[in-house]
């Protein structure tokens, strides 16, 4: 059966391990982080409700989005890869989720445009953003109402001759102050779609700056579209639009790394906390309690981690990832909920007090399940 | 590289385990859940196969290796966790009472000398640590053995041993020195019929009941000197105990394997139920706008796939020879626990079909809690987990 053997040498070794180039841009961005980020930076810049701009450049001057842009857009050539960007998106995440989401901001909008946009959007609008220093785009995806559901928009786009007419109301648009272009979804026709929407277009409202449970230092607005026109040629991919399913595919994907990132920082400083505190003569950590709690936490980030990185394998395969992007964002979620909940127990009322992280991590992790497409692989 | 897409070789492995287990197990699972202690000859099919078998003749101070997996190749480790898993989807209790595929047969294999490999490779062995006094603390045995002349002789009792009665040598935990605590505990190899060896009785369960699990008293038997597995000597370290505890890295993840396939079993006939009844799972709504039903099925379905992962990640990391003690404790802390809690879960949304004995839910439901108790109970997962994670030693985390 030589068919059959064929098909068997195609397969690629099935593997938990890094790979050398994907372990040295982790060491990289776990360095860079635990010299900028961790401690007081994070700290600060949730006080300050306000990032440190030269962390993100920094973390942007590493090109891990620009790479794996072609060089006839203003990228490095490199083959783009869903698994390094989930580690890179984890190892921020692991440092501050807001500096995660911000950093990265610009690659949710060059994705989609290199993957589902047409090729004069490409030449358009990538090296616009595909820049050795950091420009910022964003993505409008919320919508500020119960019920949401990031796949039945209620934004409308209504085709009118060579525009789109683009009504509704977005929320927790990150930096939309700052953005070139917005990345808008709408509802057009009954196919959920992507458009690009330029900072400044007339129908485009950018509202008081939002006061959410988390994420203090990562600025997000309301925005509202009221009969906003935009060129026909604007709407990703053209006439028939993209895949928006596996934009939402990419984005839940994104949001799982950066769940694993924020828990994995809930459990490494409650772990050593809970070495250090001493109460009834022993570390907290002596006692089971305490200790299970810990256990759990140890290997929920791991499953976290290998949920994302198997809805991740499916797209570096060039398959769908549906289900597997689905399920890793839901137990994200979930467990992100749960183990940000034990790092603030197992500190007690310290756990409280707003001088810890897991206060910080326990609201930012909040966001895993309630916010669509703010990231992407 | 990271690569979690199946293979086409898993998915053969896996398939081909499947038409078994849909084929054999299944149709035979409710009679012996209502027979218990009765042998399930259709098993008598397994004898040839050797599941537990080594993968090189050991030659002398050689230590056994797995071969280094490949694409072509699947490791050794992560095949036996998907044959497990699909084995298990058939029936658990069966799968514990395959021939020749006993704990003991796995101890055998790990440590036997060649001469060993020979008298007792071929024969069905169970493993008895347990013993009334000592569960959890399998450092605390009190079953004794003694040297004389030419033979051991062995006195105490075993309970709770998996193929008591069908397995045709015993593989028995003893203390050769009590006063040297865990150094002094080795194993024997006690042949049925051996005078002073009884089987004393046979437990009824709670589930895999096809499973015989059964009481040894062992008064004065005698046997062999050469029937120790390992060394006679007792070292002042506890070297040899963890040794042994080491076959455990090894099994722990096939337990955990158990686990998933009932898990599974129990969640395929949920799935069925709940499409049955009109709900089409589309894995693309906001949770929080479908049923409670639905909601609760995404994420028993998600914990499975978590459960999954641990387990292959312990086994693979076996396959390419790394220690895997976190690992594999990892692997069966999730999967004992969130295996029981999903199958309990299903019966509930199953409703009266969950209740009654004509479907397998509640067989189900009972046979999967076993995964959280044998080969160290979830509470000795998480204490190993947590002292690896805090860096403590047995004596810090009690
Ligand atoms: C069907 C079945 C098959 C079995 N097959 C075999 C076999 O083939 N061979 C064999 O030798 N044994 C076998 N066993 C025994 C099994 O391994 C033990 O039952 C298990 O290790 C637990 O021991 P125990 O029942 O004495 O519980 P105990 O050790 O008494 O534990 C009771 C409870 O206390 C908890 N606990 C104990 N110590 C601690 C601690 N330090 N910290 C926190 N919690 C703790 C446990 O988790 C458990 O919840 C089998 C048991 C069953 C039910």
């Amino acid at each position: 059966m030589p068919l059959m053997e064929e098909k068997i040498m195609e397969d690629k070794d099935f593997g938990f391990g890094l790979s050398e180039e994907q372990s040295s841009m982790k060491d990289t961005v776990a360095k860079l982080i635990k010299s900028m980020v961790i401690g007081n930076p994070a700290h600060d810049m949730d006080e300050e409700r306000k990032l440190h701009r030269d962390i993100i450049d920094k973390i942007w001057e590493l090109g891990a989005t620009v790479s794996m842009v072609p060089e006839e857009y203003g990228g490095y050539g490199m083959d783009y890869s869903p698994m390094m960007n989930a580690i890179f998106l984890e190892e921020l995440a692991a440092g501050d989720m807001a500096l995660a989401i911000a950093a990265t901001l610009p690659s949710t909008f060059i994705y989609t445009i290199l993957q589902m946009g047409t090729d004069e959007q490409k030449k358009k609008y990538l090296p616009l953003y595909c820049d050795p220093a950091y420009k910022t785009c964003t993505v409008a995806v919320n919508e500020p109402r119960f019920g949401f559901d990031a796949a039945t928009l209620e934004t409308k786009a209504a085709k009118n001759g060579e525009k789109y007419i683009i009504n509704g109301k977005k929320c927790f648009v990150p930096m939309a102050k700052d953005s070139g272009h917005l990345l808008v979804a709408a509802n057009a026709d009954g196919k959920m779609d992507l458009f690009i929407v330029e900072n400044g277009n007339p129908g485009l409202q950018i509202g008081e700056r939002e006061k959410n449970l988390g994420l203090y230092a990562l600025e997000t607005y309301p925005v509202t579209l009221e009969n906003c026109e935009v060129p026909a040629d604007d709407r990703v991919g053209g006439d028939n639009g993209c895949d928006y399913g596996r934009f939402l595919q990419k984005t839940r994907i994104a949001m799982s790394a950066i769940g694993t990132g924020v828990s994995r920082a809930s459990y490494e400083y409650a772990r050593e906390y809970a070495k250090e505190r001493v109460q009834f003569g022993e570390p907290i950590a002596s006692r089971q309690a305490i200790a299970f709690m810990i256990a759990e936490m140890a290997y929920e980030v791991d499953a976290m981690r290998l949920m994302t990185w198997k809805a991740t394998s499916a797209l570096e395969a060039g398959r769908e990832a549906k289900r597997e992007s689905y399920l890793a964002k839901l137990y994200a979620g979930e467990m992100t909920m749960k183990l940000t909940d034990y790092g603030v127990q197992i500190l007690g009322g310290h756990g409280f007090i707003r001088e810890n992280p897991v206060e910080r991590y326990y609201r930012n992790g909040r966001g895993i399940t309630i916010l669509e497409g703010m990231a992407t692989v | 590289m990271i690569n979690l897409e199946i293979t086409q070789k898993m998915m053969d492995v896996k398939s081909g385990m499947n038409n078994m287990a849909t084929g054999m197990l299944r149709p035979i699972a409710r009679h012996y859940d209502e027979h218990e202690h009765e042998y399930p000859k259709e098993l008598d099919m397994f004898r040839s196969i050797k599941i537990m078998s080594r993968p090189k003749k050991k030659k002398a101070g050689e230590e056994a290796k797995p071969e280094k997996p490949s694409a072509k190749k699947l490791g050794a480790n992560l095949s036996m966790v998907i044959v497990i898993e699909e084995m298990c989807w058939g029936d658990l209790g069966l799968l514990l009472s395959l021939p020749n595929a006993g704990l003991g047969n796995a101890a055998i294999a790990a440590v036997a000398t060649d001469e060993q490999m020979e008298r007792f490779g071929e024969k069905w062995a169970s493993m008895a640590i347990t013993e009334p006094g000592s569960g959890s603390d399998s450092g605390s045995i009190t079953a004794r053995a003694t040297l004389d002349g030419n033979e051991w002789v062995l006195d105490g009792e075993k309970i709770f041993v998996t193929c008591a009665e069908r397995a045709e040598v015993a593989v028995i935990w003893a203390t050769v020195d009590r006063s040297a605590g865990k150094a002094g505990i080795k194993s024997f190899v006690v042949e049925k019929g051996t005078p002073g060896f009884k089987l004393e009785k046979l437990e009824h369960k709670l589930g895999v009941r096809a499973s015989d699990t059964g009481t040894y008293v062992l008064d004065e038997c005698r046997i062999p000197k050469d029937n120790i597995l390992g060394s006679a000597e007792v070292k002042q370290s506890t070297e040899g105990f963890k040794g042994a505890m080491k076959t455990f890295d090894n099994t722990r993840p096939l337990v955990a394997s158990m686990a998933l396939g009932v898990t599974r079993a129990a969640l395929d006939f949920t799935r069925e139920k709940i499409e049955e009844s009109g709900v089409k799972l589309d894995y693309e709504k906001n949770p929080n706008n479908l049923s409670a039903m639905e909601k609760e099925f995404y994420l028993m379905e998600a914990h499975l796939e978590a459960m999954r992962l641990l387990t292959w990640r312990a086994a693979w990391m076996m396959d390419n020879g790394e220690f895997n003690n976190l690992e594999a404790s990892m692997a069966k802390a999730k999967a004992g626990r969130y295996g029981t809690l999903i199958c309990q879960k299903c019966c509930e949304l199953l409703g009266p079909l969950g209740f009654s004995c004509e479907n397998l839910a509640e067989k189900w439901m009972r046979d999967v809690k076993i995964t959280d108790i044998f080969e160290g109970t979830g509470q000795i997962q998480h204490l190993i987990v947590a002292r690896n994670v805090l860096g403590y030693s047995s004596k810090q985390l009690k």
